[in-house]
């Protein structure tokens, strides 16, 4: 079998975990990144709004700083952040964004003199300074007080991304793709790499590592209306929570975006309000400013999301053979500006819907797109329960966004959290020697081959991968979406468990030779029920509703109970429910919880009275 | 509507002993809509569930899908059924290593090319974490950008006359990522130096102009235009070395 033994060994090569890697190579330790596919096809290219960082160049801008980019993500978060960790993060994202630009990003920068903008379908004037000319610029997003997103276009993942691998390439970042992860090598003490089947022959290889980062991106794929690419499917999520011993943190808190296109599920930005773009309904008329008076559109995701559903639900969506859904309307901000600043989202208007967005409304409704929750760090990346296993991006719960994340904070997060989790690597690496047991080694190669051979030959039954696969994902789509309520959720529950128990049943139709992906499937699929079980468990013990978590049955926010972090862990491999632990949102306040200012939700505030009878 | 569609795909495991490369053919129903991402998985997920074939974003922004398809090639993701005939030959892009069935390892020749070419931003600037960003006009970073929406998915290069004919032709992708290096103030990279990487047969003069890659490009990237640029380019560098002075 073929051995690798690296310095740092990050499991996944899109933003996050190649920031890390160049972090680590910069330092001049060994980084090898596994891919499931060419760096460059990572979901953060896909990415196309922006990045939040308080630069404060555009006039629409002025008066930013660190401190009010803190305040609109803590407000964001529904208080569900660690403050401690918004904090790293906002004050760190403008030297970051400087640093992508010295490495070579095309921002978008200031155009000095007047423009126009839109908002609300109105146009509004106004005049860039020319002493700011040339700096990097910004435009508006949902749930800010400040234009704060640096763009290129709306393909800013893509060139961030592209800038960030050219960096890797240059620092000799070795990247491994088409190898997936299989499982963690550890002795439930200290995390010594990862066994990883290659997708080019079939192969299992072992990686050894001092430091293993977990930077796979999300785990939207368990759903089965996603923005999600394929890959994120959080093979490696069930890889983390089958180690017994590392916890997922706030697996309930999933994000709904509200313009995926109808259907296809393909995402169009969040730019396309933040430039001035309306939601209508039925009769063409707008809603969001009936509910917002104040944000309109520009609301955070979770409540722009749940007014559209409610919405929906008064008779206002327009039908059509895929459920009924509202329309997007940016035919006002011109030709130019669509086919300019609004590119992607034009082609895949035209592609995939056959739609021109100049001229016509684009079919639009809520679609699950970001995990919040993830791989639990503390503040330095580091992963709960192992050591030498870190977390970075969107795989982590590291954790800035809480129960909603903003806009454009999570582009930002990738780079950020890469930078400052990397150079926290990087002082673990010059203190770290290399432990590793063979008998761990050869014990996890051998399970995982075990495990191969019984798929193989059905030696656990016959269950169909792909049948089993779109169970999991409808029990989450029908249980566990926008609103949340007791029954759903035990419904959904009861059936996670038997389709976990089925998963346990798969057997491969095909004969699993070389890069067979009806393998790789099945190898992840029992642990991405786990995952599954972990949101639905996790959101049917939450009972509160914060941020994207709404319950109807409990409509408040109850910071006096609830102003916590679930902490999911697989303690048995035959366990059917995680075991769910708690802890405090968050050691410091910086800001105390309070309103939001948009959303309408109500508060059981920290010192209210206890309900009878309850505890947490 | 209505119609029936027959697949002849490409069928071939390198891995599997006694697996021959052959066509294979697989009926399904159109529905509305459907893309060769959806058709393909449903092939896979109720016909052959051993067919392998590459997508990720399926939004047409990563590049993964590339593919012949009924010869040409294109992004499987973003063509629709109805835009084909009822009878469509997928094959996997040549030039690239055959995985098996549609799939390519694009990874390894991609990342060969990044460092032929030395694709990222060369300066000997150090980065000042206090200092303001350097300025760049609007309009060149816009420049910059419509040529660095090149997605990597390898259509070029597999409808790329050289790059059939020889095996180190650098294509279209690695001349237009010299071509936006070239236009960003930011890389200190000099004519000479370009013509070191691309100033012969495997690059920009091998280029025989046919431009199948300005045909295929599912970004509709103008490589004509940036062909065309640095051959006139690399022209005018070759005869400056001959001149009286040049080095």
């Amino acid at each position: 079998m073929q051995t690798f033994v690296t310095d740092l060994l990050c499991i996944g090569a899109g933003l996050a975990g190649e920031r890390v890697a160049i972090e680590a190579a910069g330092a001049g330790f060994d980084a090898i990144c596994l891919s499931i596919v060419p760096a460059r096809r990572s979901h953060s290219s896909a990415a196309q709004g922006g990045m939040q960082a308080a630069l404060g160049n555009s006039v629409m801008g002025e008066g930013d700083s660190p401190d009010v980019h803190f305040m609109d993500t803590v407000k964001g978060s529904d208080w569900g952040c660690d403050q401690e960790v918004a904090r790293i993060f906002c004050d760190n994202a403008p030297i970051a964004m400087r640093q992508m630009a010295h490495w070579g990003v095309p921002w978008n920068r200031v155009v000095a003199g007047k423009s126009f903008y839109y908002k609300g379908g109105e146009r509004f004037e106004k005049y860039e300074k020319p002493e700011k000319e040339g700096l990097i610029t910004a435009r508006a997003f949902g749930g800010t007080a400040k234009w704060r997103t640096c763009y290129t276009s709306d393909g800013t993942g893509h060139t961030v991304l592209y800038t960030m691998d050219n960096r890797a390439a240059q620092l000799g970042v070795a990247v491994h793709d088409k190898t997936e992860m299989v499982s963690l090598i550890h002795d439930g003490g200290r995390c010594m790499g990862a066994v990883a089947r290659c997708l080019k022959t079939g192969e299992l290889r072992v990686y050894l590592a001092k430091a293993t980062v977990i930077a796979a991106g999300g785990f939207g794929r368990v759903y089965r209306e996603s923005t999600n690419a394929v890959i994120c499917d959080g093979g490696a999520h069930a890889a983390v929570l089958d180690t017994g011993v590392v916890p997922l943190g706030n697996m309930e808190a999933v994000q709904f975006h509200p313009t995926g296109i109808v259907p296809t599920y393909i995402l169009v930005t969040e730019g396309c309000r933040g430039d001035g773009g309306t939601l209508l309904d039925v009769n063409q008329e707008r809603f969001m400013h009936i509910y917002e008076p104040d944000k309109a559109e520009l609301a955070s995701r979770d409540v722009v999301s749940r007014w559209m559903m409610h919405h929906i639900r008064q008779g206002k969506g327009v039908q059509s053979p895929y459920g009924q859904h509202l329309w997007l309307d940016i035919r006002h901000l011109g030709e130019e500006h669509i086919r300019v600043k609004l590119r992607e989202v034009d082609e895949i208007c035209q592609n995939f819907l056959g739609v021109d967005p100049v001229h016509s409304l684009i079919p639009v409704k809520p679609v699950q797109h970001y995990s919040m929750g993830g791989v639990r760090t503390d503040k330095d990346g580091a992963a709960y329960g192992l050591a030498g296993l870190f977390s970075a991006g969107e795989a982590a719960c590291w954790d800035m966004h809480g129960f909603n994340r903003l806009g454009g904070n999570s582009l930002a997060e990738t780079v950020v959290a890469g930078g400052v989790i990397g150079s926290k690597i990087v002082e673990y690496l010059k203190g770290a020697s290399a432990q590793y047991s063979t008998a761990v080694v050869a014990d996890r190669v051998a399970r995982d081959q075990e495990r191969i051979r019984r798929l193989t030959a059905g030696a656990d039954g016959d269950e169909d991968v792909y049948k089993v696969r779109a169970a999991m994902q409808d029990a989450l789509q029908d249980g566990v979406h926008i609103f949340r309520n007791q029954g759903g959720l035990e419904r959904a529950v009861a059936t996670l468990q038997e389709v976990h128990a089925r998963a346990r049943r798969i057997g491969l139709k095909s004969d699993g030779v070389g890069a067979n992906p009806e393998l790789a499937l099945a190898l992840k699929l029992p642990g991405q029920v786990r995952l599954a079980l972990c949101v639905a468990y996790g959101a049917l013990m939450r009972t509160e509703s914060r941020g994207s978590h709404a319950r109807e049955d409990f409509p408040e926010r109850n910071d006096r109970d609830w102003l916590t972090r679930t902490l999911a862990t697989w303690k048995n491999p035959g366990d059917d429910l995680p075991t769910l632990d708690y802890e405090p949102a968050t050691r410091t306040f910086e800001i105390p919880p309070g309103e939001r200012g948009y959303g309408g939700g109500k508060i059981i505030p920290m010192d209210g009275a206890a309900q009878p009878g309850k505890e947490n | 509507m209505d119609r029936t569609l027959k697949f002849n795909i490409f069928r071939y495991n390198p891995v599997a002993q006694g697996s021959a490369p052959r066509m294979e053919t697989f009926v399904l129903p159109e529905i509305p809509s459907m893309t060769l991402f959806i058709a393909l998985n449903q092939i896979r997920e109720e016909q052959d569930p051993s067919l392998q074939f590459d997508f990720c974003c399926r939004a047409g922004i990563c590049g993964a899908c590339g593919m012949l398809i009924n010869g040409r090639p294109g992004l499987a993701c973003k063509t629709k059924t109805r835009d084909l005939p009822d009878e469509i030959t997928l094959l996997p892009l040549p030039v690239f290593k055959l995985v098996g069935d549609l799939s390519v390892d694009t990874g390894s020749w991609f990342r060969e090319m990044y460092a032929r070419v030395g694709s990222w931003i060369h300066s000997d600037k150090e980065f000042d974490p206090q200092a303001e960003e350097e300025r760049m006009d609007n309009a060149l970073a816009n420049e910059i950008y419509e040529l660095e929406r090149c997605v990597e998915c390898g259509c070029c290069v597999a409808g790329c006359g050289t790059a059939r004919m020889r095996r180190d032709f650098l294509g279209a992708v690695a001349l237009n990522r010299i071509a936006r290096f070239a236009l960003d103030p930011r890389d200190q990279r000099t004519d000479r130096d370009y013509f070191e990487i691309i100033g012969d047969d495997n690059g920009i003069f091998g280029c025989m102009g046919l431009l199948g890659c300005e045909d295929v490009c599912p970004k509709e990237l103008p490589l004509q235009d940036q062909l065309g640029f640095l051959r006139r380019k690399m022209g005018l560098t070759a005869i400056r070395r001959f001149l009286p002075g040049a080095k």
